[in-house]
C-alpha cells in the first residue's frame, strides 16, 4: 500500500518525461520534483504542454518516455493504486448530468470502493465544505459554472486523496467563484493535501503556489518560489509606459534601460523608479504607471509578449 | 497483455451499476420504450397479416412473428445502447474520461458498458416475452431458452456496437449502421417470413446475419423442437461476441488514449 507522504517528501518525479502526439513534441524531457504539502503550479501559455504533462500524471495519457513517479511508484505498472490517492479536476467539466448532485459524489465513491454509508456522510460533508448543501437534489445542469466547478472538485476530494490535481481550476469563472475556490484550496493545503494545478491567471499562481514551473514549447523555463523568480527574472518594479509617438522606442533605447514592449505599451524594468519617473514621463505619453513588478510581467518575459498562437 | 491485466468484472461492474441507477430513474419511459414498437409489430403484423395468412409453415402466424420480435427487440436495445448511449458518454459527456480517472480502467469502462447494452438487450426481449406469454403465444417450457439466447444476442450486438462507436464521428454516422445492416438484418433474419420463400441470392446473404440464426434458434425453442443445431448457434456466436468484446474494446481505447 501506499504511505502517507510526509512533509517535504518527493512525492512526484519527472525525469526526461517525454510526450510526442505523432510528430508533434508536446512535452519535450522535461525533469521536475514535487514537495508533498505544497501547492505547485504549472504556468503557460496555451499549447505550451502543461495539461499534457497533467494527463500523464493522472494517467489519461502514456508518456512517450522518460520516468514519472507518484509516490515512488510508476503508472503503468501500479495504475489502480495511484489513480486510489489522486483527486482528479479536468479541465472540461465532466459530471454526470444523468445523476444529481449527490448522486454524482455517491456514484463516484463506488469507483473507489468506498462503502455507502462512509459515502454518504463524506458527501455530505463536502457539499457543506463547498456551500453546496442544499443544493443536494439539484441536477447538475441547473448548477452556475462555478457551482459545477466546486462540485467537480468535491467529487475528486471524496476519495480522500493525497494528490488533488485541477486543470485550469478558475478558467471562466466569475470573480467571486474565483475567490471562493481559492480559499477552499488554500484551506485543503493547509490540512496536509498536495495540490498540482495548470493556470493562466498569474493571480491564482501567486495566490496559491509555492512553487511554479513556467513552461512554453513543451519545455521548463524556469522553476522557483513565485515571489523569488519576480525579482531575480524582472526585479522590484515595472514602470509601464503607453504612448503612440512614433520616437518612444528610440527615447527609451537610449536611456540604457531594461524593457519589453507589447503593442504600445512599454515595460520598463527598474529598481528605482521614482528616480526614473520624472524623466520618462518627459516623452510624450498617453498613461504612464509605476508599479511593483508582477508573476504576469515574469510570465510575459519569459513566454514573450507576442502571441504564441 | 496490458489490457488482460487491467479488466476485472469487479469494476466493469461498477459500471454497470452507474447505468442500472440512471436507467432505474427513469424506469417508465424506458420500459414504454422497450414495449412500444415491438408490440406494434405483433399486433399490426400479427392480427393485420395473420388474419390474411392464418399459418405459416404450419404455425399461427402471430406465434410465428413472437420469437423474432422478442429477439429482435432486444437486438435493437442493445443497438441503441452501445451505439447512441454509449457514444453520448464517451464524446459529449466525458463520462469515461471521469471514470478512468479514478481506480476502474477505461477497459472496465467499455466493458461495463457493453454488460449493460446486454442487460438492455434481456430487459426488453423479456418485456416481450411476458406480452407474448400474456397474448397466450408461447407453451412449450422450453422457451426459457430464450433467456440464454437474449444474453448472448445481447453480448453480440452490443459488442458490434461499441465497436462501430468507436469509429463514429457523429451521431448522424450510426445511420449507416442503422439503415445499411441492423434494419436490413431485422426484415431479412425470419422473422416475418421463412427464408425460403426469398430469392436464393437474399437467402445466402440472410445466412450471414447473426440475428437469422438466434431467430431460428428461437422459433425452435418456443416451439418445444429441441436439437444441437440449438447449442451450435449458442456457442458459435458466443465466439464471435468474444471476439468482438475485445476489439471493440481495443477500439474505443485507441481513440480515447492518445
Amino acid at each position: 500500500m501506499i504511505q502517507a507522504p510526509t512533509k517535504n517528501l518527493k512525492i512526484i518525479l519527472a525525469k526526461n518525461l517525454q510526450k510526442n502526439y505523432g510528430s508533434r513534441e508536446a512535452v519535450r524531457s522535461i525533469s521536475f520534483e514535487i514537495e508533498s504539502q505544497k501547492c505547485f503550479g504549472f504556468l503557460g501559455p496555451n499549447g505550451a504542454g502543461k495539461s499534457s504533462t497533467l494527463k500523464m500524471i493522472y494517467g489519461a495519457i502514456p508518456s512517450t518516455s522518460g520516468t514519472l513517479l507518484i509516490l515512488g511508484k510508476e503508472m503503468k505498472k501500479e495504475p489502480r493504486g495511484i489513480k486510489a490517492v489522486l483527486g482528479v479536476i479536468p479541465q472540461e467539466e465532466n459530471l454526470d448530468p444523468e445523476l444529481n448532485v449527490l448522486e454524482n459524489l455517491i456514484v463516484f465513491s463506488r469507483y473507489f470502493n468506498i462503502p455507502r454509508k462512509t459515502a454518504s456522510e463524506k458527501a455530505l460533508n463536502l457539499l457543506n465544505f463547498f456551500h453546496l448543501k442544499d443544493r443536494g437534489n439539484s441536477r447538475v445542469d441547473e448548477l452556475s459554472s462555478g457551482l459545477k466547478k466546486r462540485l467537480l472538485i468535491a467529487r475528486g476530494l471524496i476519495n480522500e486523496p493525497k494528490i488533488l490535481i485541477l486543470d485550469e481550476p478558475t478558467t471562466g469563472l466569475d470573480p467571486q467563484s474565483r475567490h471562493i475556490i481559492w480559499e477552499k484550496l488554500r484551506q485543503l493545503k493547509h490540512q496536509g493535501l498536495t495540490i498540482l494545478l495548470t493556470t493562466h491567471y498569474m493571480e491564482e499562481a501567486s495566490q496559491l503556489c509555492d512553487d511554479i514551473v513556467i513552461m512554453d514549447h513543451g519545455k521548463i523555463l524556469r522553476r522557483g518560489h513565485p515571489l523569488r523568480l519576480i525579482e531575480e527574472e524582472v526585479g522590484k518594479e515595472i514602470i509601464e509606459i503607453r504612448s503612440s509617438s512614433p520616437m518612444i522606442e528610440k527615447e527609451i533605447a537610449s536611456m540604457n534601460l531594461r524593457y519589453e514592449h507589447i503593442g504600445d505599451v512599454f515595460y520598463i524594468y527598474c529598481e528605482n523608479g521614482h528616480v526614473l519617473l520624472p524623466k520618462l514621463s518627459q516623452i510624450e505619453h498617453e498613461r504612464v504607471i509605476h508599479r511593483p513588478a508582477t508573476l504576469e510581467d515574469l510570465f510575459l518575459k519569459l513566454t514573450g509578449r507576442e502571441l504564441s498562437e | 497483455m496490458t489490457m488482460i491485466k487491467t479488466l476485472t468484472l469487479r469494476f466493469a461492474l461498477k459500471v454497470w451499476q452507474r447505468n442500472f441507477d440512471v436507467w432505474r430513474k427513469s424506469l417508465g419511459v424506458s420500459l414504454i420504450g422497450s414495449l412500444g414498437e415491438p408490440v406494434l409489430y405483433l399486433l399490426g403484423m400479427g392480427f393485420g397479416l395473420g388474419s390474411y395468412l392464418g399459418t405459416m409453415d404450419g404455425t399461427p402466424y402471430l406465434q410465428y412473428i413472437a420469437p423474432g420480435l422478442i429477439l429482435s427487440s432486444g437486438m435493437y436495445a442493445a443497438t441503441y445502447e452501445c451505439t447512441y448511449g454509449a457514444f453520448l458518454r464517451m464524446i459529449h459527456l466525458k463520462t469515461y474520461d471521469a471514470i478512468s480517472s479514478t481506480p476502474v480502467s477505461l477497459e472496465e469502462v467499455i466493458a461495463g458498458d457493453i454488460f449493460w447494452g446486454m442487460t438492455k438487450c434481456l430487459i426488453s426481449g423479456s418485456i416481450m416475452f411476458l406480452a407474448c406469454l400474456t397474448f397466450g403465444l408461447i407453451h412449450s417450457g422450453w422457451a426459457v431458452g430464450l433467456f440464454p439466447l437474449l444474453l448472448i444476442g445481447g453480448f453480440l450486438f452490443s459488442s458490434l456496437a461499441m465497436w462501430i462507436t468507436s469509429k463514429a464521428k457523429t451521431f448522424e454516422w450510426f445511420n449507416y449502421y442503422l439503415e445499411l445492416f441492423i434494419t436490413p438484418m431485422f426484415f431479412f433474419s425470419g422473422i416475418f417470413f421463412p427464408l425460403d420463400h426469398f430469392p436464393k441470392t437474399v437467402q445466402t446473404f440472410a445466412r450471414v446475419f447473426p440475428l437469422t440464426h438466434l431467430v431460428r434458434s428461437a422459433r425452435d425453442l418456443i416451439q418445444g423442437k429441441i436439437h444441437p443445431g440449438i447449442l451450435f448457434t449458442f456457442f458459435f456466436i458466443l465466439s464471435i461476441s468474444l471476439a468482438l468484446f475485445f476489439i471493440a474494446i481495443r477500439g474505443v481505447a485507441k481513440r480515447l488514449i492518445k
